[in-house]
């Protein structure tokens, strides 16, 4: 009985969308305003997917306890109300919440043992939103 | 092939409790959903079945079917109910979200001759939610 489980977090962040491969014109047009100087933020949600057996003995997947706890100190701790463009994860890497989806993802990749992660889904805004669900080259 | 979502709500009470535990076991494992006086949510279920749209009618399911399916099996069944001690599934089995969701999938798919039921997904809390796919 393979069941996924889905749950959402919260956390807010600033960042600033430059490559420091392209010219300041380049940047500006790909980017248009997430390439403002001194940056934005955004209050993104975090929707982690994971799945597995049923187990008769709890009628769990997981224990959502457990699951949050690894999210908290991984994660959320790591990023909210943190600017992104500063932090070691993104030192080679734009912020772009494309990246950000596969970082998380490698991130709770290792963290989760008892359970397997399917993937996660990063809101930026109510109007788009980025899954990743492995295959690529993790990024640490 | 076209994906057909069909959505409803019920309010349901239960407890989470392995019978097999002593009463530390439960409390460390389930939390405060081991109070045996029971709490209640509010579930949102979403049923998505999947066909070819009919030349005819243009639909992949009879709406009205679908619904009368989802009324009488489940939202008659556990709309306003406690789980653990109302719906059968539940007698030997603990209702956590993921257990509610394959019952209700076993439910569907035995009533569902139109369509093929595709997924079930089921919101606990607007922050918790469960897929189920059936045994592929």
């Amino acid at each position: 009985m393979k069941v996924h489980l889905t749950r959402r977090y919260v956390f807010a962040a600033s960042h600033r969308l430059h490559a420091p491969t392209l010219s300041d014109v380049q940047n500006r047009e790909t980017y248009g305003k997430c390439n403002n100087p001194h940056g934005h933020g955004h209050n993104y949600a975090l929707e982690v997917t994971v799945s597995g057996p049923v187990s008769a003995e709890t009628g769990m997947v997981c224990n959502l306890v457990e699951m949050d706890e690894v999210v908290r100190r991984d994660v959320l701790e790591r990023f909210d109300h943190q600017n992104l463009n500063v932090l070691k994860d993104f030192s080679a890497l734009v912020p772009t919440t494309e990246n950000l989806a596969e970082v998380v993802y490698d991130i709770l990749k290792q963290s989760f043992h008892a359970v397997h992660l399917e993937q996660v889904r990063i809101e930026e805004t109510m109007m788009n939103s980025f899954e990743y669900a492995g295959g690529g080259e993790p990024h640490r | 092939m076209v994906y057909l979502t069909r959505k409803c709500e019920f309010s349901a009470s239960h407890y989470y409790h392995n019978p097999q535990w002593s009463e530390e076991e439960n409390r460390r494992v389930f939390g405060k959903c081991a109070n045996l006086n029971g709490h209640g949510h509010n579930y949102t279920l979403e049923v998505t079945v999947k066909g070819k749209a009919d030349p005819t009618t243009g639909f992949v399911v009879d709406l009205k079917q679908l619904k009368d399916i989802l009324d009488r099996e489940v939202v008659c069944a556990m709309d306003h109910r406690h789980l653990n001690k109302e719906v059968p599934e539940f007698a030997a089995k603990i209702p956590t979200t993921e257990n509610i969701a394959i019952a209700i999938w076993q439910r569907l798919d035995e009533k569902l001759s139109v369509a093929k039921l595709h997924r079930v997904r089921l919101y606990e809390m607007p922050d918790l939610f469960v897929d189920y796919y059936g045994e592929a």
